[in-house]
């Protein structure tokens, strides 16, 4: 046992489970913001890959991981259009466009990879990291925690961000409103379907943020089907936060360091089956929620199309 | 009748034309013929017999567990577990069938491997099951969750419990040929096709034409009506959830004893999310999902063979499904709005 706490093996896991959680750190953050809204985005995980497949080719065209990085929410942005232009103002099916909004980005993004990509393959230069001056000389935590690229750190603060917008602002408010009692809202003057529009559009732009930093900066190339479920557990941990973006951070990061003990296993030369690792995470959740068996408390006009006058 | 037949064109017809007109252009824009893609998908999935043959078999798992979804969804529960259901009770039956064809005569291997696999599906739903119906906990993260768990299970007993010593790649015991399901007429269609279309319309009917299917919808439609109707919502969550999952877990089953008699590590064919649109597409409908999952089958067959010679990758297939949920929904609330002001004059 004693090889495992190695400083390599620790090092590993660490920077592992914050590349690896990232992604679903963002998305989840994104799906918070949709959920809040009262607006059940199943689409999270086509949003992603659309993002992974624009922030790639626009990084790889231009060399630019800040350009790659837009252009990776843009297109997740572009797919929220979808459900703002068909669920929000026409009232459609939130399940049945989120399914379809994920089901076409994978084969979209395969037609457009196999069109571009598939006989070179390109990959793209390491990410530009930035080391906390001071903090990333810390032993271990140093180089695990606060070497990493910015969009790393300036995505730990949005989670501080989030939590003080849903708990003091007028905008968290309405947000709440939109989700809980959207006649509510309506009565008191704000547009519902424009902030479940805004919601929406966040959570787009997150979700292919995130897409964009898992194939820019975690793979360094883009591969069809790459968020590989990505976007699921996104939607899981934003429902299992229950609107605290604290508890996606901490979700995200289980799931990274689930996903990253495979690799820091393998640098520590220790043979465990890595489908044992990758169960742990899920049946961490399942066990809390047998435990703590409760309703879920989530917004009760979530999924429900908002009609001006309606039942 | 001649009125009704319009409207399921219109519905059906329209939407599918639409989807197949964007779908060409998306390929024109790539510098790919659609016409020339669409007719060698045509002709390798339906008018060539084996491609035919392909099309019809690979319906099997995709019509059972559609049948498992009709079920859930109309109770108003989103079992979205599937592929954790599947995968389990494929490698369940998968391990039982090779032993249990020394001893027993090939009907009976055969149906008591189906009924484990059926009861393996069902038994992974138990736990979602329960937090449901005891503690109303949302049973789309429960499913997913126990989904990914049950994937990654599969992979474990395959590799470390169940493993075939005489193979390289890990894998089960693989099933003769002889004590596989039989195959319809000399083709190489099994017979897991028949009982997949009986499980379909089984279930369209009980749900549409029975007091328990009323029951479902019921709870489906308002939970706090059903509970107020005096219906025992905890005992229908359960069952509802075991028939779906039993259904999904037959899938598994059928298609480990009729196509492939072993499972490999890390084979997931994740059929239990891509069933998910083909039902929403039906609207629910049993007879809807049948004629889908042809269509489905058909594009997915034939899609495999254009890959090869057209230079269209075979996911090209996707974008039609969601060029077809789309426009499906579109024409729906089209006409929706358009009987409205009608239905406000009267």
């Amino acid at each position: 046992m004693r090889a495992l706490f190695t400083e390599p093996f620790l090092v590993s896991l660490l920077f592992g489970a914050v590349t690896a959680g990232l992604p679903l750190l963002l998305a989840g953050l994104g799906e918070q913001i949709s959920e809040k809204a009262g607006v059940l985005n199943i689409g999270l995980e086509g949003m992603m890959l659309i993002g992974a497949y624009t922030g790639f080719l626009a990084t790889y065209r231009t060399g630019s991981f800040w350009f790659g990085f837009l252009a990776g929410g843009v297109g997740g942005m572009s797919a929220a259009l979808i459900v703002l232009l068909l669920c929000i103002r026409k009232g459609l099916n939130q399940i049945v466009i989120g399914i379809a909004i994920t089901v076409g980005a994978e084969g979209l993004t395969s037609l457009l990879h196999f069109v571009q990509f598939s006989r070179s393959y390109p990959r793209l230069a390491a990410a530009p990291i930035f080391a906390v001056p001071a903090f990333s000389r810390i032993p271990v935590l140093g180089r695990g925690l606060f070497s990493h690229n910015p969009l790393v750190y300036l995505s730990w603060a949005l989670v501080g961000l989030l939590t003080w917008v849903f708990r003091s602002t007028y905008l968290g408010l309405s947000l709440e409103a939109a989700g809980n009692k959207p006649a509510a809202l309506d009565a008191a003057g704000v547009d519902v379907v424009r902030t479940r529009s805004f919601a929406v559009l966040c959570t787009g732009f997150l979700a292919g943020l995130g897409g964009a930093y898992m194939a820019n900066v975690g793979a360094g190339l883009f591969v069809p089907f790459m968020t590989g479920g990505a976007g699921v557990i996104g939607i899981v941990l934003a429902m299992l936060a229950r609107g605290r973006p604290l508890w996606v951070l901490i979700g995200a990061a289980l799931f990274g360091a689930s996903l990253a003990m495979t690799t820091a296993l393998q640098v520590a030369g220790i043979d465990v089956p890595t489908d044992v690792v990758q169960m742990l995470p899920f049946a961490v959740v399942m066990l809390v929620l047998v435990i703590f068996a409760r309703h879920s408390m989530l917004p009760s006009a979530l999924g429900t199309p908002y009609v001006r006058g309606g039942r | 009748m001649a009125a009704e037949l319009k409207i399921v064109l219109q519905r059906v017809l329209i939407p599918v034309v639409m989807a197949l007109v964007v779908g060409g252009i998306i390929l024109l824009a790539l510098g790919k013929d659609p016409l020339d893609y669409y007719g060698i998908v045509l002709q390798r999935s339906l008018l060539r017999s084996g491609g035919a043959q392909e099309t019809v078999t690979r319906m099997a798992p995709l019509l059972l567990i559609a049948a498992g979804l009709i079920v859930a969804f109309r109770a108003g529960i989103w079992n979205l577990g599937g592929d954790g259901q599947f995968l389990l009770a494929a490698v369940a039956s998968a391990a039982l069938a090779p032993v249990l064809a020394a001893d027993l005569p090939r009907a009976l291997n055969l149906a008591v491997c189906m009924i484990v696999g059926a009861l393996v599906g069902a038994l992974w739903s138990v736990i979602p099951a329960l937090l449901k119906a005891r503690y109303g906990v949302n049973e789309i993260i429960t499913t997913l969750m126990m989904s990914f768990l049950g994937t990654s299970l599969a992979n474990v007993l395959i590799k470390l419990v169940l493993r075939d010593p005489d193979t390289t790649v890990p894998q089960t015991r693989s099933l003769g040929v002889d004590d596989r399901l039989p195959r319809l007429f000399g083709t190489t269609i099994h017979s897991g096709l028949v009982l997949a279309i009986l499980a379909v319309i089984l279930v369209h009917f009980m749900m549409t034409r029975t007091a328990f299917g009323l029951k479902l919808q019921v709870l489906g439609a308002n939970r706090a009506a059903a509970v107020h109707a005096g219906l025992r919502v905890e005992r229908l969550t359960i069952i509802a959830f075991a028939l779906s999952a039993g259904f999904i877990g037959l899938a598994g089953a059928v298609e480990v004893l009729g196509v492939w008699g072993s499972v490999r590590a890390d084979w997931n064919p994740a059929l239990g999310l891509l069933v998910v649109p083909l039902v929403f597409l039906a609207r629910f409908n049993g007879y809807a999902v049948i004629g889908i999952t042809l269509f489905f089958s058909a594009l997915t067959v034939g899609g495999e063979s254009a890959a090869r010679r057209v230079g269209v990758p075979q996911h090209y297939v996707l974008v039609l499904v969601a060029l077809l949920l789309l426009f499906l929904a579109l024409v729906e609330y089209r006409d929706q709005s358009r009987r409205k002001p009608s239905a406000a004059a009267t």
